[in-house]
């Protein structure tokens, strides 16, 4: 049975800090309670997220820490409750079929959960076990699983000694090991090397060519383009953008973006720029500098150095960005994902 | 309820526990044996303490021993399991209502307990020999009472370990576990208590006095003990209690 994902308009307020098993970091907007004598703390991490995610398809929530992406991740795989708005898996809805959704799942959390008394080998079989999976056929996919992420030399040996690399590794291996319909990532490639990033993301292509659903959560945009069909951008516990990438970075206008950088005031320079041709729009960001969104790159430097000399402005620093999500989320929001 | 998921979360606790079995029974045998010596022969041997003390002390041994090890064996790995390696979640995440992982963890605690405690009869026989006068007339009530005490003492680990922070554990055994023991009419009957008698109300609060008293009613009935109606009672009711408060804390702690 194939089965997508779908949430409509949740959210999610926590009262405490979020335990770190949510994942969730920072937040969007935080309110003292109006009423009681000690107002808790309202945090609201997420603000309305409505998803629609096909079978079969790699879908990808991209954003920066605390944006609220391990919150969705968490609500559905019912480890957090929704404040409002509903969750579903294929046709259940997580939070009242909760057992029939975890049948469909599979799931690498953020940080490693490895079962720490047991080896390699025993976390897989015992994972298999819990599924109901025959003790021959557990064996089979195990050996499988432990061959195709280069972990049977260390089979058989506590996983407290491993290293981070071959923590995640496992635990992909784990969350495939039931062959679940759909396969939640929570920023899986974080902390791996680029050798076994590219057999991670090789893997998950072959995963999802047999018809799986993925859905990856990341702060990385090269990981969102590599890999993922369609994305939604989510800031502050909100989408932002939702689309494929190439609909993404064809969206933010003009695609390339030239940050500028001039000497002092420039209020003239900013009517100057915006009249030259391919330029779509001009922002100024803070005292000194510009954004200048335009179909063209470095062609477009000269004509730019001419309009700071006409209005004698000193340029001092151009620095030019390719079409690309991090340009669409600089748009949207005013800040780099980097930062 | 899914039984092969939960039978499989028992084989996975078995296998922990095989692999750990020698720290697991120094951990539940050492220090009541210790007991025992010091209090049953260094003590008796010595004159301090009459002979039938030996007789007296053993329920409350067993008593200690099952309510030790069902509280560590259940209260150490949630502890550690929800905040620290979060190994748990994949427990979790098994095609299976989550309570159920938490009757199983009760179920594997409850099983250690039994074991320990009915490992303790013959180690401390051995040890107290001659002079202890087991008197099992009521096998059957034994038995109950016996997994009654066993399961308060998992279901008060799990009460415990989803109540507590990784960083409180010290707290847990000073502020509860310790008060728990030392007025828990372990060492002594609760008849003992009679020149005390505010002392001797405030301990009905305390569930290990029904653990120890029903003990001491079906395996050495010649010494003064509760009613084993009241011991009985009192054990159900804690259990009852304890597992729903558990159950309780136990969601909090898994599904935020």
């Amino acid at each position: 049975m194939l089965a997508g994902i779908r949430t409509q308009d949740l959210r999610k307020v926590y009262t405490s800090a979020p335990p770190p098993a949510a994942g969730a970091g920072g937040f969007g907007s935080a309110s003292p309670r109006a009423k009681g004598k000690q107002p808790k703390p309202q945090i609201v991490a997420l603000d309305g997220i409505s998803l629609n995610v096909t079978p079969g398809e790699i879908f990808c929530l991209l954003g920066p820490n605390g944006a609220g992406k391990s919150t969705t991740a968490g609500i559905l795989t019912t480890r957090v409750r929704p404040t409002s708005g509903q969750a579903w898996i294929g046709e259940f809805d997580v939070w009242k079929n909760q057992v029939a959704v975890k049948r469909l799942i599979g799931v690498v959390a953020q940080r490693p959960n490895l079962d720490f008394s047991l080896t390699a080998r025993e976390i897989l079989l015992f994972h298999g076990a819990y599924f109901g999976i025959e003790s021959h056929e557990r064996a089979k996919r195990a050996a499988a699983l432990l061959d195709r992420f280069k972990l049977t030399d260390r089979a058989d040996h506590m996983v407290r000694g491993f290293s981070g690399g071959m923590m995640q590794r496992l635990s992909i291996a784990r969350a495939m090991m039931h062959d679940p319909q759909v396969l939640f990532l929570d920023e899986p490639s974080s902390g791996l090397d680029p050798q076994t990033r590219l057999l991670l993301w090789e893997i998950v292509r072959e995963y999802n060519q047999s018809g799986k659903t993925i859905l990856l959560t990341t702060h990385n945009m090269e990981e969102a383009d590599a890999l993922c069909q369609r994305l939604a951008i989510v800031d502050h516990g909100r989408v932002i953008a939702m689309g494929t990438p190439r609909e993404l970075k064809a969206s933010v206008p003009g695609g390339y973006l030239l940050r500028l950088r001039f000497g002092h005031s420039y209020d003239d320079v900013l009517a100057r720029l915006k009249a030259l041709s391919g330029v779509t729009e001009v922002r100024p960001t803070d005292g000194h500098g510009a954004d200048l969104y335009a179909d063209r790159g470095g062609s477009l430097v000269p004509e730019i150095a001419n309009a700071a000399l006409a209005a004698s402005v000193e340029l001092c620093d151009v620095h030019i960005s390719e079409p690309s999500l991090e340009n669409l989320f600089l748009h949207h929001t005013g800040r780099s994902l980097r930062e | 309820m899914n039984l092969r998921t939960f039978l499989a979360m028992l084989g996975r606790d078995f296998q922990v526990a095989r692999r750990n079995i020698v720290p697991l029974l120094l951990q539940t045998f050492l220090q009541p044996l210790m007991f025992v010596f010091i209090f049953g022969r260094v003590m008796v041997g010595s004159g301090f303490m009459p002979p039938s003390y030996k007789s007296l002390l053993l329920p409350g041994i067993m008593a200690l021993s099952m309510v030790g090890t069902g509280i560590w064996a259940v209260a150490m790995p949630l502890i550690s399991e929800f905040q620290f390696t979060r190994e748990i979640e994949d427990r979790l995440l098994a095609p299976m209502e989550i309570s159920w992982l938490a009757v199983e963890k009760v179920v594997f605690g409850s099983m250690q307990a039994l074991a320990a405690g009915l490992m303790v009869i013959p180690c401390a026989w051995l040890l107290l020999r001659p002079g202890v006068e087991l008197n099992l007339h009521a096998p059957l009530l034994f038995a109950m009472v016996a997994v009654l005490v066993a399961l308060f003492s998992a279901v008060g680990g799990l009460a415990l370990g989803c109540s507590i922070e990784q960083t409180h554990i010290g707290l847990m055994f000073s502020l509860v576990v310790a008060p728990m023991i030392f007025f828990g009419c372990t060492y002594y009957p609760w008849s003992a208590l009679t020149n005390f008698p505010i002392m001797q109300k405030i301990v009905l609060i305390n569930p290990l006095v029904y653990a120890s008293e029903g003990l001491r009613g079906t395996l050495v009935p010649q010494f003064p003990h509760l009613p084993m109606i009241a011991a009985v009672g009192g054990l159900l009711f804690f259990d009852v209690v304890l597992l729903t408060f558990g159950l309780r804390q136990f969601h909090k702690k898994a599904v935020t």
